[in-house]
Protein backbone atom coordinates (compact mmCIF):
# COMPACT_ATOMS: atom_id res chain seq x y z
CA UNK A 1 0.00 0.00 0.00
CA UNK A 2 2.94 2.48 0.45
CA UNK A 3 2.68 3.48 -3.46
CA UNK A 4 -0.81 4.62 -2.67
CA UNK A 5 0.13 6.79 -0.18
CA UNK A 6 2.73 8.18 -1.73
CA UNK A 7 0.66 9.04 -4.99
CA UNK A 8 -2.41 10.08 -3.00
CA UNK A 9 -0.91 12.34 -1.25
CA UNK A 10 0.02 14.30 -4.54
CA UNK A 11 -2.36 16.88 -6.44
CA UNK A 12 -1.26 15.29 -9.46
CA UNK A 13 -3.56 12.37 -8.86
CA UNK A 14 -6.32 14.28 -7.94
CA UNK A 15 -6.06 16.40 -11.37
CA UNK A 16 -5.65 13.24 -13.05
CA UNK A 17 -8.91 11.40 -11.12
CA UNK A 18 -11.15 14.34 -11.76
CA UNK A 19 -10.45 14.67 -15.48
CA UNK A 20 -10.35 11.10 -16.50
CA UNK A 21 -13.81 10.36 -14.41
CA UNK A 22 -15.62 13.45 -16.03
CA UNK A 23 -14.39 12.44 -19.18
CA UNK A 24 -15.85 9.03 -18.53
CA UNK A 25 -18.84 10.29 -17.54
CA UNK A 26 -19.33 12.53 -20.70
CA UNK A 27 -18.68 9.53 -22.86
CA UNK A 28 -21.50 7.53 -20.29
CA UNK A 29 -23.88 10.89 -21.02
CA UNK A 30 -23.54 10.91 -24.82
CA UNK A 31 -23.78 7.02 -24.97
CA UNK A 32 -27.24 7.39 -22.88
CA UNK A 33 -28.49 9.67 -25.65
CA UNK A 34 -27.61 13.06 -23.15
CA UNK A 35 -30.06 12.73 -20.60
CA UNK A 36 -29.46 15.21 -17.70
CA UNK A 37 -30.42 12.72 -15.72
CA UNK A 38 -27.60 11.84 -15.84
CA UNK A 39 -25.40 14.85 -16.24
CA UNK A 40 -22.05 14.39 -16.40
CA UNK A 41 -21.14 16.84 -13.34
CA UNK A 42 -23.79 15.00 -11.09
CA UNK A 43 -22.34 11.58 -12.35
CA UNK A 44 -18.12 12.77 -12.21
CA UNK A 45 -19.06 13.72 -8.98
CA UNK A 46 -20.71 10.83 -7.52
CA UNK A 47 -18.24 8.38 -8.63
CA UNK A 48 -15.41 10.62 -6.99
CA UNK A 49 -17.15 11.42 -3.67
CA UNK A 50 -17.71 7.66 -3.73
CA UNK A 51 -14.08 6.97 -4.33
CA UNK A 52 -12.94 9.35 -2.02
CA UNK A 53 -14.76 7.38 0.88
CA UNK A 54 -13.76 4.58 0.26
CA UNK A 55 -10.02 5.25 0.15
CA UNK A 56 -11.07 7.31 3.27
CA UNK A 57 -9.09 10.66 1.64
CA UNK A 58 -10.37 14.06 2.70
CA UNK A 59 -11.70 16.21 0.71
CA UNK A 60 -8.84 19.09 1.20
CA UNK A 61 -6.44 16.33 0.06
CA UNK A 62 -8.60 16.00 -2.98
CA UNK A 63 -8.61 19.83 -3.53
CA UNK A 64 -5.22 20.28 -3.21
CA UNK A 65 -4.86 18.81 -7.00
CA UNK A 66 -8.50 19.65 -7.94
CA UNK A 67 -7.94 23.43 -7.48
CA UNK A 68 -6.51 24.08 -10.54
CA UNK A 69 -9.57 23.25 -12.35
CA UNK A 70 -11.88 24.93 -9.91
CA UNK A 71 -8.83 28.01 -10.11
CA UNK A 72 -10.39 28.26 -14.33
CA UNK A 73 -13.92 28.93 -12.75
CA UNK A 74 -12.50 32.40 -12.66
CA UNK A 75 -11.29 33.38 -15.99
CA UNK A 76 -14.11 31.47 -17.73
CA UNK A 77 -16.51 33.99 -15.87
CA UNK A 78 -14.56 36.81 -17.33
CA UNK A 79 -15.08 34.82 -20.57
CA UNK A 80 -18.76 35.11 -21.06
CA UNK A 81 -17.86 38.74 -21.77
CA UNK A 82 -16.94 37.02 -25.67
CA UNK A 83 -20.50 35.63 -26.29
CA UNK A 84 -22.59 38.21 -24.95
CA UNK A 85 -20.50 41.50 -27.11
CA UNK A 86 -21.66 38.91 -29.82
CA UNK A 87 -24.72 39.50 -29.79
CA UNK A 88 -24.72 43.29 -28.36
CA UNK A 89 -26.86 44.64 -31.01
CA UNK A 90 -29.25 42.78 -30.30
CA UNK A 91 -29.31 42.77 -26.06
CA UNK A 92 -29.28 46.35 -26.34
CA UNK A 93 -32.95 46.46 -28.41
CA UNK A 94 -34.29 44.23 -25.26
CA UNK A 95 -32.77 45.91 -22.07
CA UNK A 96 -35.82 46.64 -21.03
CA UNK A 97 -37.91 42.93 -21.50
CA UNK A 98 -34.10 41.29 -20.10
CA UNK A 99 -34.44 43.25 -17.14
CA UNK A 100 -37.69 43.14 -15.99
CA UNK A 101 -37.75 39.09 -16.54
CA UNK A 102 -34.26 39.00 -14.78
CA UNK A 103 -35.69 40.11 -11.19
CA UNK A 104 -38.82 38.72 -11.40
CA UNK A 105 -37.41 35.61 -12.21
CA UNK A 106 -34.66 36.12 -9.42
CA UNK A 107 -36.76 37.19 -6.55
CA UNK A 108 -39.33 34.39 -7.40
CA UNK A 109 -36.17 31.98 -7.48
CA UNK A 110 -34.96 33.20 -3.86
CA UNK A 111 -38.64 33.01 -2.28
CA UNK A 112 -40.35 30.01 -3.73
CA UNK A 113 -36.88 27.69 -2.42
CA UNK A 114 -36.97 29.95 0.71
CA UNK A 115 -41.17 29.19 1.54
CA UNK A 116 -40.53 25.24 0.51
CA UNK A 117 -38.03 24.94 2.74
CA UNK A 118 -39.74 26.98 5.60
CA UNK A 119 -42.95 24.36 4.83
CA UNK A 120 -40.44 21.73 5.36
CA UNK A 121 -39.09 23.12 8.54
CA UNK A 122 -35.46 22.93 7.22
CA UNK A 123 -32.82 24.40 9.94
CA UNK A 124 -31.87 28.20 9.23
CA UNK A 125 -28.05 27.20 8.07
CA UNK A 126 -30.02 24.64 5.22
CA UNK A 127 -32.09 27.40 4.31
CA UNK A 128 -29.64 29.87 3.67
CA UNK A 129 -27.21 27.45 1.78
CA UNK A 130 -30.46 27.10 -0.78
CA UNK A 131 -31.43 30.56 -1.00
CA UNK A 132 -29.13 31.53 -3.59
CA UNK A 133 -29.60 28.21 -5.78
CA UNK A 134 -29.88 29.55 -8.92
CA UNK A 135 -26.44 31.50 -9.14
CA UNK A 136 -23.44 30.36 -10.69
CA UNK A 137 -21.34 28.37 -7.91
CA UNK A 138 -18.42 31.42 -7.36
CA UNK A 139 -20.77 33.73 -6.77
CA UNK A 140 -23.69 31.44 -4.37
CA UNK A 141 -20.11 30.53 -2.50
CA UNK A 142 -19.44 34.83 -1.85
CA UNK A 143 -23.46 35.54 -1.24
CA UNK A 144 -23.35 32.24 1.78
CA UNK A 145 -20.29 32.92 3.23
CA UNK A 146 -21.60 36.69 3.40
CA UNK A 147 -25.02 35.72 5.15
CA UNK A 148 -24.22 32.61 7.26
CA UNK A 149 -24.79 29.31 5.63
CA UNK A 150 -22.40 26.37 4.38
CA UNK A 151 -20.59 27.43 1.54
CA UNK A 152 -19.42 24.07 0.10
CA UNK A 153 -23.28 22.84 0.62
CA UNK A 154 -24.50 25.51 -1.22
CA UNK A 155 -21.59 24.54 -4.12
CA UNK A 156 -23.14 21.06 -4.85
CA UNK A 157 -26.98 22.33 -4.25
CA UNK A 158 -26.36 25.04 -6.76
CA UNK A 159 -24.94 22.15 -8.84
CA UNK A 160 -28.49 19.95 -8.39
CA UNK A 161 -30.54 23.10 -9.40
CA UNK A 162 -28.57 23.35 -12.41
CA UNK A 163 -29.33 19.60 -13.34
CA UNK A 164 -33.08 20.49 -12.60
CA UNK A 165 -33.01 23.12 -14.95
CA UNK A 166 -31.69 21.24 -18.11
CA UNK A 167 -34.20 17.92 -16.77
CA UNK A 168 -36.91 20.31 -16.78
CA UNK A 169 -36.51 22.72 -19.47
CA UNK A 170 -37.56 20.47 -22.76
CA UNK A 171 -40.78 20.31 -20.77
CA UNK A 172 -41.16 23.71 -20.20
CA UNK A 173 -40.59 24.48 -23.69
CA UNK A 174 -42.94 22.30 -25.02
CA UNK A 175 -45.74 23.35 -22.59
CA UNK A 176 -45.19 26.85 -23.37
CA UNK A 177 -44.45 26.64 -27.15
CA UNK A 178 -41.20 28.72 -26.84
CA UNK A 179 -39.82 28.97 -30.25
CA UNK A 180 -37.46 31.62 -29.64
CA UNK A 181 -33.63 30.65 -28.51
CA UNK A 182 -32.96 34.10 -26.63
CA UNK A 183 -36.25 33.10 -24.23
CA UNK A 184 -35.01 29.41 -24.30
CA UNK A 185 -31.13 30.65 -23.32
CA UNK A 186 -32.30 33.53 -20.94
CA UNK A 187 -34.37 31.12 -18.82
CA UNK A 188 -31.76 28.54 -18.78
CA UNK A 189 -28.94 30.71 -17.73
CA UNK A 190 -31.69 32.58 -15.02
CA UNK A 191 -32.66 28.98 -13.46
CA UNK A 192 -29.73 26.87 -13.97
CA UNK A 193 -26.42 29.22 -14.09
CA UNK A 194 -23.54 27.80 -15.52
CA UNK A 195 -25.25 24.40 -16.19
CA UNK A 196 -27.60 26.15 -18.15
CA UNK A 197 -25.53 28.00 -20.27
CA UNK A 198 -23.64 25.22 -20.98
CA UNK A 199 -26.78 23.16 -22.27
CA UNK A 200 -27.99 26.62 -24.20
CA UNK A 201 -24.46 26.37 -25.82
CA UNK A 202 -25.82 23.05 -27.01
CA UNK A 203 -28.98 24.50 -28.48
CA UNK A 204 -27.49 27.52 -30.11
CA UNK A 205 -25.00 30.46 -29.74
CA UNK A 206 -27.90 32.79 -29.76
CA UNK A 207 -29.36 30.73 -26.43
CA UNK A 208 -26.13 30.15 -25.28
CA UNK A 209 -25.50 34.07 -25.27
CA UNK A 210 -28.23 35.03 -23.65
CA UNK A 211 -27.91 32.29 -20.99
CA UNK A 212 -24.55 33.60 -20.28
CA UNK A 213 -25.98 36.86 -20.38
CA UNK A 214 -28.92 35.99 -17.68
CA UNK A 215 -26.23 34.24 -15.78
CA UNK A 216 -24.71 37.11 -15.31
CA UNK A 217 -27.50 39.49 -14.26
CA UNK A 218 -28.85 36.95 -12.13
CA UNK A 219 -25.34 36.54 -10.23
CA UNK A 220 -25.28 40.18 -9.84
CA UNK A 221 -28.36 41.12 -9.27
CA UNK A 222 -29.12 38.54 -6.58
CA UNK A 223 -25.44 39.45 -4.89
CA UNK A 224 -27.55 42.36 -3.99
CA UNK A 225 -31.31 41.15 -3.84
CA UNK A 226 -30.44 38.32 -1.48
CA UNK A 227 -29.67 39.85 1.55
CA UNK A 228 -32.82 42.00 1.75
CA UNK A 229 -35.27 39.79 0.59
CA UNK A 230 -33.84 36.65 3.66
CA UNK A 231 -34.00 40.04 6.22
CA UNK A 232 -37.42 40.78 5.17
CA UNK A 233 -38.58 37.04 5.42
CA UNK A 234 -37.24 37.45 9.22
CA UNK A 235 -34.11 34.83 8.56
CA UNK A 236 -31.41 36.76 9.56
CA UNK B 1 -3.55 32.53 -27.38
CA UNK B 2 -1.96 33.46 -24.28
CA UNK B 3 -2.15 36.99 -24.69
CA UNK B 4 -5.94 36.06 -24.37
CA UNK B 5 -5.21 33.99 -21.54
CA UNK B 6 -3.64 36.55 -19.92
CA UNK B 7 -6.06 39.58 -20.80
CA UNK B 8 -8.69 37.25 -19.14
CA UNK B 9 -6.65 37.27 -15.75
CA UNK B 10 -6.38 40.87 -16.18
CA UNK B 11 -9.80 41.54 -15.74
CA UNK B 12 -10.26 39.26 -13.10
CA UNK B 13 -7.05 40.78 -11.44
CA UNK B 14 -9.13 44.46 -12.03
CA UNK B 15 -12.25 42.84 -10.62
CA UNK B 16 -10.88 41.37 -7.81
CA UNK B 17 -8.81 44.75 -6.82
CA UNK B 18 -12.51 46.89 -7.66
CA UNK B 19 -14.55 44.73 -5.17
CA UNK B 20 -11.92 44.78 -2.37
CA UNK B 21 -11.54 48.43 -2.74
CA UNK B 22 -15.06 49.43 -3.06
CA UNK B 23 -16.12 46.68 -0.77
CA UNK B 24 -19.42 45.72 -3.26
CA UNK B 25 -20.67 42.31 -2.46
CA UNK B 26 -20.34 40.93 -5.60
CA UNK B 27 -17.51 38.21 -6.79
CA UNK B 28 -14.38 39.60 -8.62
CA UNK B 29 -14.78 37.34 -11.82
CA UNK B 30 -18.00 38.71 -12.51
CA UNK B 31 -16.90 42.13 -12.44
CA UNK B 32 -13.97 41.61 -14.67
CA UNK B 33 -16.57 39.72 -17.07
CA UNK B 34 -18.08 43.46 -16.82
CA UNK B 35 -15.15 45.26 -17.28
CA UNK B 36 -14.30 42.98 -20.95
CA UNK B 37 -17.73 43.37 -22.08
CA UNK B 38 -16.75 47.34 -21.94
CA UNK B 39 -13.09 46.87 -23.10
CA UNK B 40 -14.87 44.58 -26.37
CA UNK B 41 -16.88 47.74 -26.89
CA UNK B 42 -14.73 50.51 -26.73
CA UNK B 43 -12.57 48.09 -28.91
CA UNK B 44 -15.68 47.36 -31.28
CA UNK B 45 -14.09 43.76 -31.79
CA UNK B 46 -12.97 40.31 -30.08
CA UNK B 47 -9.55 39.52 -30.56
CA UNK B 48 -8.75 35.94 -31.93
CA UNK B 49 -6.60 35.36 -29.43
CA UNK B 50 -9.62 36.23 -26.34
CA UNK B 51 -12.18 34.25 -28.65
CA UNK B 52 -9.82 31.26 -29.21
CA UNK B 53 -9.21 30.75 -24.98
CA UNK B 54 -12.61 32.02 -24.16
CA UNK B 55 -14.81 29.89 -26.88
CA UNK B 56 -12.58 26.88 -25.26
CA UNK B 57 -13.08 27.54 -21.85
CA UNK B 58 -17.11 27.72 -22.00
CA UNK B 59 -16.50 24.43 -23.96
CA UNK B 60 -15.77 22.96 -20.95
CA UNK B 61 -17.68 24.91 -18.38
CA UNK B 62 -19.41 21.83 -17.07
CA UNK B 63 -16.09 19.93 -16.07
CA UNK B 64 -14.80 23.11 -13.93
CA UNK B 65 -17.81 22.51 -11.53
CA UNK B 66 -16.96 18.86 -10.61
CA UNK B 67 -13.88 20.02 -7.64
CA UNK B 68 -16.74 22.39 -5.93
CA UNK B 69 -19.36 19.67 -6.01
CA UNK B 70 -17.82 16.90 -4.92
CA UNK B 71 -17.41 19.05 -1.75
CA UNK B 72 -20.91 17.96 -1.15
CA UNK B 73 -19.03 14.77 0.58
CA UNK B 74 -18.24 17.20 3.63
CA UNK B 75 -21.97 17.41 4.48
CA UNK B 76 -23.45 13.97 3.98
CA UNK B 77 -24.95 13.76 7.07
CA UNK B 78 -26.74 16.82 6.98
CA UNK B 79 -27.94 15.89 3.47
CA UNK B 80 -29.05 12.85 4.58
CA UNK B 81 -31.08 14.18 7.15
CA UNK B 82 -33.02 16.54 5.33
CA UNK B 83 -32.54 15.13 1.35
CA UNK B 84 -36.19 14.94 0.29
CA UNK B 85 -36.93 18.49 1.57
CA UNK B 86 -33.98 20.13 0.29
CA UNK B 87 -34.72 18.15 -3.41
CA UNK B 88 -38.20 18.98 -3.17
CA UNK B 89 -37.57 23.01 -2.45
CA UNK B 90 -35.09 22.80 -5.56
CA UNK B 91 -37.18 21.07 -7.69
CA UNK B 92 -40.64 23.03 -6.99
CA UNK B 93 -38.46 26.29 -7.07
CA UNK B 94 -36.32 25.76 -10.31
CA UNK B 95 -40.49 25.07 -12.32
CA UNK B 96 -41.48 28.00 -11.02
CA UNK B 97 -38.40 29.88 -11.77
CA UNK B 98 -38.19 28.76 -15.33
CA UNK B 99 -42.50 29.17 -16.00
CA UNK B 100 -41.79 32.34 -14.47
CA UNK B 101 -38.82 33.88 -16.47
CA UNK B 102 -40.78 32.68 -19.81
CA UNK B 103 -43.60 34.00 -19.33
CA UNK B 104 -42.74 37.55 -17.99
CA UNK B 105 -40.01 37.81 -21.14
CA UNK B 106 -42.91 37.20 -23.52
CA UNK B 107 -45.13 39.49 -22.01
CA UNK B 108 -43.02 42.09 -21.58
CA UNK B 109 -41.70 41.62 -24.76
CA UNK B 110 -45.25 42.11 -26.25
CA UNK B 111 -46.06 44.94 -24.48
CA UNK B 112 -42.28 46.43 -25.43
CA UNK B 113 -43.26 45.88 -28.55
CA UNK B 114 -46.89 47.20 -29.52
CA UNK B 115 -45.90 50.60 -27.40
CA UNK B 116 -43.18 51.06 -29.98
CA UNK B 117 -45.42 50.55 -32.71
CA UNK B 118 -47.56 53.67 -33.78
Amino acid sequence: MEFWVYFAAKPLFWLIVTLAVFMFATALNKRSGGTPLLHPVLVAMAIIITFLLLTKTSYETYFEGAQFIHFLLGPATVALAVPLFDHFERIKTMWLVLLVACVTGAVSAIVSVLLVGLLFDLPTGVLLSLAPKSVTSPIAIGIVEKIGGFPSLAAGLVLITGAMGCLLSPLIFKLLGVKDDAVKGFSLGLSAHGFGTAYAFEVSAVAGAFAGLAMGMTGLLTAFLLPVVISLMGLI
Amino acid sequence: MLNGFLALLLCQLLGELLVLVTGMPVPGPVVGMVLLLLALIVFKRTPDSVRLVSEGLLRHLALLYVPAGVGLMVHLEMISQYWLAILVALFVSTLITMLVTVLVFRLVGKLNNSAGEP
